[in-house]
């Protein structure tokens, strides 16, 4: 057999214009694009989040007062303090600069730098969003794809209503029974679960011991999440599955003699993951501050407790600093959607 | 004596939950190696679940009676591990690449790769590679193309990618679905001048699916027009084209006007009507509510495929009568 690989570009000139069809170009460009999409809307996410908190009603000194007696010195100090005596303008500037620098100002509450109170409280929320993301895609691509591709057979019926079932309740409510029944313990039923937080008051976070104490904690509150999640990935799977299964490419795959098993795996799925891939990088966005209902339940101290608690007092640049890790984390997980969309479908990239 | 496809018998019925639905009733068909046999007729014909039925592809609601053999054995009863060899290796289907039966999300050299090493588990990189690159050539297209995605060719250079893949196994028998509908007029014939050329080069045989009368009588050595899931009319290429015995045949050919014929461009022909709805066909003859020469006895009994002129048979009674 010769060896035909060295084209004869005098064909391909005459047949068409040389299109690009090397992955590094079109999808650095496209890469590219996104990324700079992406930094538009953060530095919009910016400007709003310095606004917001301005036009919001009331003064911030006079709120924090409780409506004690406080005289205008105190007042004038603690606007001088925070730099509320200066003219907006000036206000937002210094705003940029600090936020840019990593300075997001000091917790009225706790008395620490916001940069470092979102550190610390970011980690139990990406470990417990994260680790429920992993196994809520995993099972429910698996689950959507099988009840598809075997529509209306027992998997299919059973994981279609279980995941309705799922997906109408409410994660708080699902967390709660789940406290109910297997930490707080039922009839003669131990509690297997602690009820809330991420360690036990002895454990040396440190050493082993201390890692597994806190992949115990964390055991409800993922599978709460798991749960919640994971209906949603299943029916999203199933349902474009089900668009691919009608598509005359299958029936090519099928005509070369490939078995049923390579059909899904190599054919019908990786078309059927784009819908899917795109539900679960932007949930995983929301959820980094959506996380609040269940973090508050179990009392886990990750970022969503960290905004109620700066409700109640309120936190101003608490606020201020959540609300921009939150648009943020939506704003990166938009990207990598994206990102990863341009890889699985070469039809975007061009 | 085996031959490389007999079809004897064959009906398929669509289950559906209006009913049963009839695409293909009785058809007996044969093809030789290196034969070109032309299927016509209009959507809805049956023709295109015939030819998915040759590589037992029919959807799962489908009811088969009758047989299909490929090369004396019978797909619709051979067991899975057979008839996934006998796929694609034995024979392949051009199907219409220019729409939607590329894989979107896969380079085309990669689907075009596919089933050789399905059928071949011993090739190496280096022999698919090449075996690509010299199919895209033999269909015109360089072999760098074989990076491209589907969406980056253009309709044309789909379906040549599409035949580059019915060929990839040397199969003996190619079935093409329609390969140029949806192409344009001059990429249609540069298509079908490709594949006929391939196919006389190669020595398969192939079943030619159109509703192009004329298309097939160019291509094709014998013809069957198919109506309403029966073949009504069966004969040499040129017979079925200039002389048909059936008048849906001849309507079906006077659709098409032949250049330079004056009188055509003055009387275009159509056919009213549509075809049945297959649940509810008409008794006897299921062309007649719709053909202007049928009489009483047409819508009596179904009319038996007969041979009228050596080796050219036509459903119809009212063959020679005036």
């Amino acid at each position: 057999m010769s060896l035909p690989a060295a084209a004869d570009p005098g064909v391909g000139a005459a047949l068409e214009p040389p299109a690009a069809t090397g992955r590094p170009r079109g999808y650095g460009r496209y890469a590219l694009g996104k990324v700079a999409g992406s930094l538009a809307s953060l530095g919009f996410v910016l400007v709003v989040n310095f606004f917001l908190f301005r036009v919001l009603p009331g003064d911030p000194a006079r709120t924090l007062g409780r409506g004690r007696f406080t005289t205008d010195e105190q007042l004038d100090a603690f606007n001088e303090t925070y730099g509320l005596d200066q003219p907006l303008p000036q206000q937002f500037l210094t705003f940029l600069g600090n936020t840019l620098t990593g300075d997001l100002g000091v917790s009225l509450r706790y008395r620490v730098p916001v940069s470092e109170l979102i550190w610390d409280r970011l980690w139990p929320t990406l470990m417990l969003v994260g680790t429920a993301t992993l196994f809520a895609a995993l099972i429910g691509i698996w689950l959507g794809v099988h009840a598809a591709w075997r529509r209306g057979g027992p998997l299919d019926r059973i994981s279609t209503s279980a995941s309705l079932t799922v997906y109408s309740m409410p994660e708080w409510w699902l967390g709660l029974l789940l406290i109910a029944a297997l930490s707080v313990g039922i009839g003669p039923l131990p509690g297997l679960f602690p009820t809330g937080g991420l360690r036990s008051v002895d454990a040396d976070p440190s050493s082993l011991a201390g890692v597994l104490d806190t992949a115990w904690h964390l055991t409800l509150p993922v599978f709460t999440l798991t749960l919640a999640y994971l209906a949603d990935y299943a029916l999203v799977m199933r349902s474009s599955l089900l668009d691919e299964i009608g598509e005359d490419y299958l029936t090519t795959a099928r005509a070369k003699g490939l078995r049923d098993k390579v059909v899904r795996n190599r054919h019908a799925v990786p078309n059927a993951l784009l819908p899917t891939t795109t539900v679960v990088a932007l949930n995983f966005g929301f959820v980094v501050a959506g996380a609040i209902t269940v973090e508050t339940v179990f009392s886990i101290p990750g970022l969503g407790l960290l905004a109620t608690e700066a409700l109640e007092v309120p936190d101003y640049w608490v606020l201020q600093g959540v609300f921009l890790v939150a648009s943020a984390a939506v704003i990166v997980a938009n990207l990598a959607a994206n990102l990863l969309y341009g890889l699985l479908d070469p039809r975007v990239r061009t | 004596m085996t031959g490389l496809l007999r079809i004897e018998d064959l009906s398929v019925t669509y289950r559906t939950e209006e009913g049963d639905v009839p695409a293909v009733r009785g058809v007996d068909l044969a093809v030789d190696a290196g034969e070109v046999l032309g299927i016509a007729g209009e959507s809805g014909s049956g023709k295109s679940t015939l030819a998915s039925t040759v590589l037992r592809l029919q959807p799962s609601s489908a009811r088969v009676s009758g047989s299909v053999r490929v090369d004396g054995s019978d797909v619709l009863t051979m067991r899975w591990g057979e008839l996934r060899a006998l796929r694609w290796a034995g024979a392949s289907i051009v199907f219409q690449g220019a729409q939607h039966s590329l894989n979107p999300v896969r380079r085309v050299g990669t689907q075009i790769a596919e089933p050789l090493r399905v059928h071949d588990p011993r090739a190496t990189d280096d022999t698919v590679t090449s075996r690509v690159g010299e199919l895209l050539e033999q269909v015109g297209l360089p072999a760098a193309r074989a990076a491209a995605y589907p969406h980056q060719l253009s309709g044309g250079q789909r379906q040549r990618v599409m035949i580059a893949m019915a060929l990839a196994c040397r199969p003996a028998l190619v079935l093409a679905d329609e390969p140029t509908t949806a192409l344009d007029v001059m990429v249609q014939a540069q298509v079908l001048a490709l594949l006929s050329g391939l196919v006389r080069e190669l020595g398969v045989g192939m079943v030619l699916i159109s509703h192009d009368l004329s298309v097939l009588a160019d291509m094709c050595d014998r013809i069957a027009v198919m109506y309403a899931g029966r073949v009504v009319e069966q004969g040499p290429a040129a017979e079925v084209f200039e002389a048909s015995l059936h008048p849906y045949a001849g309507a079906l050919s006077a659709a098409f006007p032949r250049v330079g014929d004056p009188a055509a461009r003055f009387a275009p022909a159509g056919l009213p009507g549509d075809p049945p709805d297959p649940r509810y066909l008409p008794s006897g003859c299921s062309f007649a509510p719709r053909c202007s020469r049928a009489v009483d006895a047409c819508r009596e009994q179904v009319p038996p495929l007969e041979e009228k002129r050596p080796g050219h048979a036509a459903a119809c009674i009212r063959v020679g009568e005036p």
